[in-house]
């Protein structure tokens, strides 16, 4: 360092900081203690009978996922899956009906947002339809498609559109006047502009509208799963049927985890797309 | 209110016939709302006059700047100028030819930069020269691109992005743009008033250095005295708003090259800056009285 010459004292003060005073450490240190509390709590307490019969104690929850975590992909038979199978099952119809939602949700989005006549026009369904609870089209879809694989992406589809869609639409309305002054200044073209200036300057919107709806899309395929077959959903409810708590208790840690890790890669997407913007 | 103009000047006494830019009677009006609907909800609003009857003769490479008290019209009037605001009454021509919308002819900068944050200096200036000329060679593009950034100064932050630089650099970047599509004209909107006094003078000082190499025509938006007698041939003062119009014309006699200490030895330089202080004084203590008063 070039400044340790002028300013040994700063540089020495530094050094000696003791690792205990570092926020990160601190933090760490606070979240394995909260963690180890929890977990004593709730293995002295299912060992001493203070909840419900039938609780498992931590160990045999932590044994139980380890399990589970060790022999994700095994098969024996549709109501037997690994869980590696069933959350690639879940991932796989969010998917499909994610990107077909993000495929319909940016364009129209951007169509909406440019024209204020067409948002007047399009603003009542939007907003009748976005408060509507994802689980309330599964009859729906089931008659309509006749098929519970079609109705889970269905589902999927119509309850992940609106954040992506509302988010377009207000990032695309609201671009800075300052860019679309140069832009006119230049004597740019109305396409051009939508093109170099209006879809870049709105980016952050769509990406967080993205996320928004990532985050739902995986809160509804579970809801919806117990309705279907298979799935991470499905899962759940079968280990009810079989009264395996644990089981229960393993795969919603699963699902927190894979929420956690979309969330991560859509955050990250986020800053990659800000450029010193919301910073 | 009236609309009718209250200091009337003939136009055929101030018209130039080498004039580049012609401003004759421009007045601004933003409508007011006085449509049944506004009525019955009762938001009737009255029509604001912002401008009234405004004439400026602008000869080709000369540095106009224009000064007068916050809220007076000036960006209006630049914005009008621009084309991104039509006129309520009046003309502007360019060349003879009236003015109807934003054209690549006059180049802008903003008192905020307005950089596009995604683009690094370099697409920035790549955005502004393709809009222009969409089918100009990629060798002349970057060599237009690569002479605007030497210009400013601005070699080796090529591939920086508008957040990793300073507000100066920002700044550098705006006129750079503004000057890459070879513009006839340069409008400036107050173009130093976000930064710090220390970088207000060295980019005063690139603006003069600027100006002497390609002595564009010019009109820039200004608060600053100093700022407008360093730069201008003249320079336009204007009376409060609203219904703001044009109270005098200066013309600056200081010989260019121009330097900030050597002006100051010029025997026009105090009267200047005493007559323009003395209007700025009086026109902003009629605003501040009017808006205890109102």
């Amino acid at each position: 360092m070039a400044a340790s010459h002028s300013t040994p004292g700063l540089i020495v003060a530094e050094r000696q900081a003791p690792l205990w005073q570092n926020e990160n450490v601190r933090a760490f240190a606070l979240f394995m203690l909260s963690l180890g509390i929890f977990l004593l709590f709730w293995e002295i307490g299912a060992k001493s009978g203070w909840f419900v019969k039938g609780v498992p104690t931590a160990t045999e929850t932590i044994k139980e996922f380890w399990w589970w975590v060790t022999n994700p992909f095994y098969r024996n038979g549709p109501n037997d899956l690994g869980i590696g199978w069933n959350l690639l099952i879940s991932l796989r119809r969010v998917a499909i009906g994610y990107i077909a939602a993000s495929l319909v949700a940016v364009p129209l989005g951007i169509l909406i947002g440019i024209s204020p006549v067409a948002f007047k026009a399009f603003n009542p369904y939007v907003q009748l339809l976005k408060p509507i609870s994802p689980l309330a089209w599964l009859p729906l879809g089931l008659y309509l498609l006749r098929d519970s694989e079609k109705t889970g992406i269905f589902i999927i589809f119509i309850s992940s559109i609106w954040p992506t869609l509302i988010n377009t639409t207000f990032g695309v309305a609201n671009v800075n006047q300052d860019y679309l002054d140069v832009s006119k200044t230049l004597g740019a073209s109305r396409l051009w502009t939508i093109w170099k200036v209006i879809i870049p300057a709105a980016l952050p919107n769509i990406v967080s509208g993205l996320r928004i709806s990532m985050g739902i899309a995986w809160l509804v395929i579970v809801a919806a799963e117990m309705l279907l077959g298979t799935g991470l959903g499905y899962f759940i409810w079968n280990e009810w049927n079989n009264l395996s708590i644990p089981n229960i208790l393993v795969a919603i840690f699963i699902i927190g985890l894979t929420g956690l890790v979309l969330d991560s890669l859509f955050a990250a997407l986020e800053k990659f797309v800000a450029f010193g913007r919301n910073s | 209110m009236s609309t009718a103009p209250v200091n009337v000047i003939d136009p055929v006494d101030t018209r130039s016939s080498t004039a580049q830019l012609s401003v004759r009677n421009v007045a601004k009006v933003f409508p007011g709302k006085k449509d049944l609907f506004s009525k019955l909800t009762g938001k009737t609003r009255r029509d604001f006059v912002a401008i009234q009857d405004i004439s400026l003769d602008i000869e080709p490479n000369t540095f106009v700047s224009i000064i007068g008290p916050s809220g007076c019209g000036k960006s209006t009037l630049l914005n009008m100028i621009a084309g991104l605001s039509p006129v309520s009454g009046g003309e502007i021509l360019l060349n003879g030819a009236p003015i109807t919308g934003p054209g690549p002819d006059r180049g802008m900068v903003f008192q905020n930069y307005a950089l596009m944050p995604w683009m690094t200096v370099e697409e920035n200036l790549r955005f502004a020269v393709e809009t222009v000329d969409p089918k100009i060679s990629a060798k002349k593009r970057d060599r237009i691109i690569k002479e605007h950034i030497q210009l400013v100064g601005l070699t080796g932050a090529e591939r920086k992005h508008p957040h990793e630089l300073s507000g100066g650099m920002r700044q550098r970047v705006g006129i750079a743009r503004a000057l890459a599509i070879n513009p006839q004209m340069l409008l400036m909107d107050e173009p130093f008033g976000a930064l710090d006094a220390l970088t207000r003078g060295f980019l005063q000082d690139e603006i003069e250095r600027i100006w002497e190499q390609q002595r564009k025509t010019v009109i820039m938006i200004t608060h600053s005295i100093e700022e407008a007698l360093l730069l201008s041939d003249r320079i336009v003062m204007m009376t409060r708003g609203p219904a703001a119009r044009i109270d005098e014309i200066l013309e600056v006699p200081f010989p260019r090259p121009r330097n900030r200490d050597t002006i100051q030895q010029h025997p026009a330089y105090k009267g200047l800056k005493a007559e323009m202080e003395s209007h700025l004084f009086r026109e902003t203590r009629a605003v501040e009285a009017e808006r205890v008063g109102g």
